[in-house]
């Protein structure tokens, strides 16, 4: 980020362009585990698709689908109905009570590591680093004029840019239908346009945000770097430079002559190798800031340097700027991890997801709706008595053919409940339900003459599942003739 | 436009512009930000050509693709139309039985049935297809020229005292408006009547009624008065009661007789959809 400088350069306009960043490559611990990551995180999402799962023959054999037709979404051994969207909800309250935690105990981890923006524009670095070589071949060849070599290495760049993009959309699609299928059917040319327009989509957001938009995304269009500024705490570990120890900085040289007539000396060399391999391009050495996304990467930039010049590492490291005013303080630095804010957070996870397991552990597998008829409500039948109609839905999650056996309560003796276009057993109306799937139907319930009804009375209904015995019920009322 | 104003605090320069000492920061957007906006502006005029924008007098632009949210629906209209075609044929050479039967055409028939009922007959017999006095309750178990699928289907396509030719009709005397019978023995026969569904007619002779009932009203009611359907003369001994059936309407009737009437819909609506229509009224009541 460079529009404080820009300003300062006298800049006088209201609009500043981006300064491109040319990150240096670095390599140590964090640099390791942010390569893990990478690997990780972009093998789920670009194999995840290609798992099986065999579910039956009626079923889809993907372990992670979202069937827009059928109106379903399968996770390995959960099915997830539309009505049942509330998990979704709970997934995502979930994941942003995670964040909070994430962010309670050490900062912007999501930004640093996790974020999709994040990954892929790491992804897309090496590949540049792959072609143009590192900052200083970088910065070079773009300064020079245009030659075939050079040509050569932007081409070679973007067209691997693209091929991660397509990839990109390519397995976006997967994860809405059966991915073997997809994959022949859009080589072949015979996918639905959705497909392609979808592939298309997110070609142009990876390959623009990713290969060209970077820090920007971070800086100018993401929500969240505000949010957690709001979020975090003195107590956060955050990517911190320690100005105790770094303070006042000058070169080897400088600083040994400064050493030799006694003045104070910093352990900080001014190399700004910190500042050459931040991807955002922030200088760490002026404190916490929105720029910065806790990558680390700076972490290791300073300890190799610091490593070489024979000075103790974590000048920059995961610190707090509390510690810093305890050490100046001649104090020990302290960590609590277990402070109110992380406990709530930490409760709050385990709250929710207990009881998004429970239920989801606990949820029937088939149910069943009433409505009442609005128009008319209630018959008169020629003995007197009384009909109400209702249309009845009832579901069927398992993956087999079901029967459930009708039955109703609340009335007085001698009622008689009837499903339209189903026989009766034993006086209940025994419903099949096909699997999977609902089946929607009118239900007529006769009361005969002669009994004597309120106007309204609660009535319950109940499906039992012949096999086991499985229940759900709905609850409606009967209404009839005003009684005056 | 160069300010030298630096703001102190933040060492940002200022835009120069000042209200009541408080001074505008100039932290610049991004100039990228500044081409989004103009591409949307791009973006816009190119949809002003593309799809209809402009109103004109008379008219408007029509845009270069020619696109209309009118003729994208008639398209997406006669789309339905031709699938639903093929369902329709299929209704019209198949018997009501055979329709009844096969949850395909069923679901089609009911569909078609309810708007065509929606169309056509809810006006008397009501949208929820109870009726009220005079206009028969479809909904219930009693139906006067008969509740299997053939008799609703003949009854819709000939209608009740219609002008078809093969018009469904009786044709009830006016006992007391004729003087068929006198006052006291249109009671007496009242009387007997509604004690056959448990009610009774205050000073009525229930035994003298049920005499003239035999001599009257047998030959269309039936001699145990639960009515002739091919005559379409209704059950007396029920609690529905088309025109009442309190003391004073059943009074009423015997004294003047009711003549109404149901249109004719052969000829007006086509055979699948009177098919639909007595599958749909068949199938609100439970059927017979």
């Amino acid at each position: 980020m460079r529009v404080d400088e820009n300003v300062a350069a006298g800049s006088d306009s209201y609009y500043a362009a981006a300064k491109k960043n040319y990150p240096a490559s670095v390599s140590g611990r964090l640099r390791t585990i942010k390569w893990s990551v990478l690997i990780i995180t972009l093998g789920i999402y670009y194999l995840l698709p290609f798992i099986r799962w065999d579910r039956g023959p009626d079923a889809p054999g993907q372990a992670v689908l979202i069937d827009m037709a059928g109106r379903k979404a399968y996770f390995f051994g959960i099915e997830i109905w539309p009505q049942e969207v509330y998990y979704l909800t709970g997934l995502l309250v979930l994941a942003s009570v995670a964040l909070f935690l994430m962010n309670a105990v050490a900062g912007r981890v999501w930004c640093g590591y996790l974020c999709p923006q994040t990954v892929w524009t790491d992804l897309y670095f090496a590949v540049e680093r792959w072609f143009e070589g590192d900052r200083r071949d970088r910065i070079l060849m773009d300064r020079a004029p245009m030659s075939a070599g050079k040509l050569a290495r932007k081409a070679g760049k973007h067209v691997v840019w693209l091929l991660i993009a397509v990839g990109t959309g390519g397995a976006w699609v997967l994860y809405f239908g059966d991915a073997p299928t997809i994959i022949r059917d859009i080589f072949t040319g015979n996918a639905a346009p959705i497909v392609y327009i979808w592939i298309g989509i997110l070609t142009f957001t990876t390959y623009s945000l990713a290969g060209f938009m970077r820090e920007q995304v971070c800086l100018y269009m993401c929500p969240w770097p505000r949010i957690q500024a709001a979020l975090t705490d003195e107590w956060a570990l955050n990517v911190t430079y320690r100005t105790d120890r770094g303070e006042p900085r000058m070169s080897v040289r400088t600083g040994a002559r400064a050493k030799a007539a006694g003045a104070e000396v910093g352990d900080c060399i001014d190399c700004k190798a910190c500042v050459q391999v931040c991807p955002t391009g922030v200088d760490i050495r002026e404190g916490m800031q929105l720029g910065c996304i806790q990558c680390g990467l700076c972490i290791d930039a300073c300890d190799t340097v610091m490593k070489k010049v024979g000075r103790e590492p974590g000048l920059i490291g995961y610190d707090t700027d509390m510690n810093i005013a305890r050490r100046s303080e001649g104090k020990p630095p302290i960590y609590r991890i277990v402070r109110p804010r992380t406990v709530l957070y930490a409760a709050l996870i385990v709250i929710i997801g207990g009881v998004m397991a429970y239920t989801l552990a606990h949820r029937a597998f088939q149910g069943v709706s009433v409505l009442h008829d609005r128009n008319p409500l209630y018959v008169n039948l020629s003995d007197g008595g009384t009909r109400n109609g209702y249309t009845m839905r009832l579901i069927n999650k398992r993956p087999h053919e079901r029967h459930f056996a009708l039955t109703v309560s609340g009335l007085p003796d001698g009622f008689t409940v009837e499903a339209q276009g189903v026989a009766s057993a034993g006086g209940k109306p025994v419903i099949e339900v096909p699997a999977d799937t609902t089946r929607e139907l009118r239900v007529l319930v006769m009361v005969p003459g002669g009994a004597a009804l309120p106007e309204s009375t609660p009535i319950n209904f109940y499906i039992v599942d012949t096999d086991n015995g499985e229940k759900a019920s709905a609850s409606d009322f009967f209404k009839a003739a005003p009684t005056n | 436009m160069a300010h030298e104003d630096i703001d102190k605090v933040t060492g940002v320069a200022t835009t120069g512009h000042e209200w009541d000492g408080i001074k505008e920061l100039n932290n610049p957007l991004p100039r990228w930000w500044l081409w989004v906006f103009y591409a949307t502006i791009v973006f816009a005029v190119g949809y002003v050509f593309v799809y209809p924008a402009v109103p004109l007098v008379t008219s408007y632009s029509k845009g270069l693709l020619g696109y209309s949210q009118r003729a994208s629906a008639l398209d997406e209209t006669a789309a339905g139309q031709a699938a639903r075609a093929e369902v329709g044929k299929g209704l019209a050479n198949a018997s009501l039985e055979e329709i009844k039967n096969d949850p395909k055409m069923l679901e089609f028939a009911m569909a078609q049935g309810r708007a065509a009922f929606g169309d056509n007959c809810a006006p008397c017999h009501g949208s929820g297809a109870t009726g009220s006095k005079g206009y028969p309750n479809l909904q219930d178990d009693d139906w006067l020229w008969g509740g299997t699928l053939a008799d609703i289907e003949q009854t819709i396509t000939v209608g009740v005292r219609s002008t078809s030719p093969d018009t469904r009709m009786n044709d009830m005397p006016r006992f007391g408006a004729d003087g068929l019978l006198d006052a006291k023995q249109v009671r007496n026969v009242a009387g007997y009547v509604l004690s056959l569904s448990g009610s009774s007619v205050k000073g009525a002779d229930v035994e003298a009624g049920k005499q003239i009932f035999v001599e009257n009203c047998t030959s269309c009611h039936g001699e145990d008065a639960k009515g002739i359907q091919e005559l379409g003369a209704p059950n007396l001994t029920d609690k529905v009661w088309l025109y009442g059936g309190d003391e004073e309407s059943v009074i009423y009737t015997v004294t003047h007789a009711h003549r109404g009437v149901m249109p004719t819909w052969g000829g007006k609506l086509d055979p699948v959809t009177i098919k639909s229509l007595a599958i749909y009224v068949h199938d609100l009541g439970g059927g017979t």
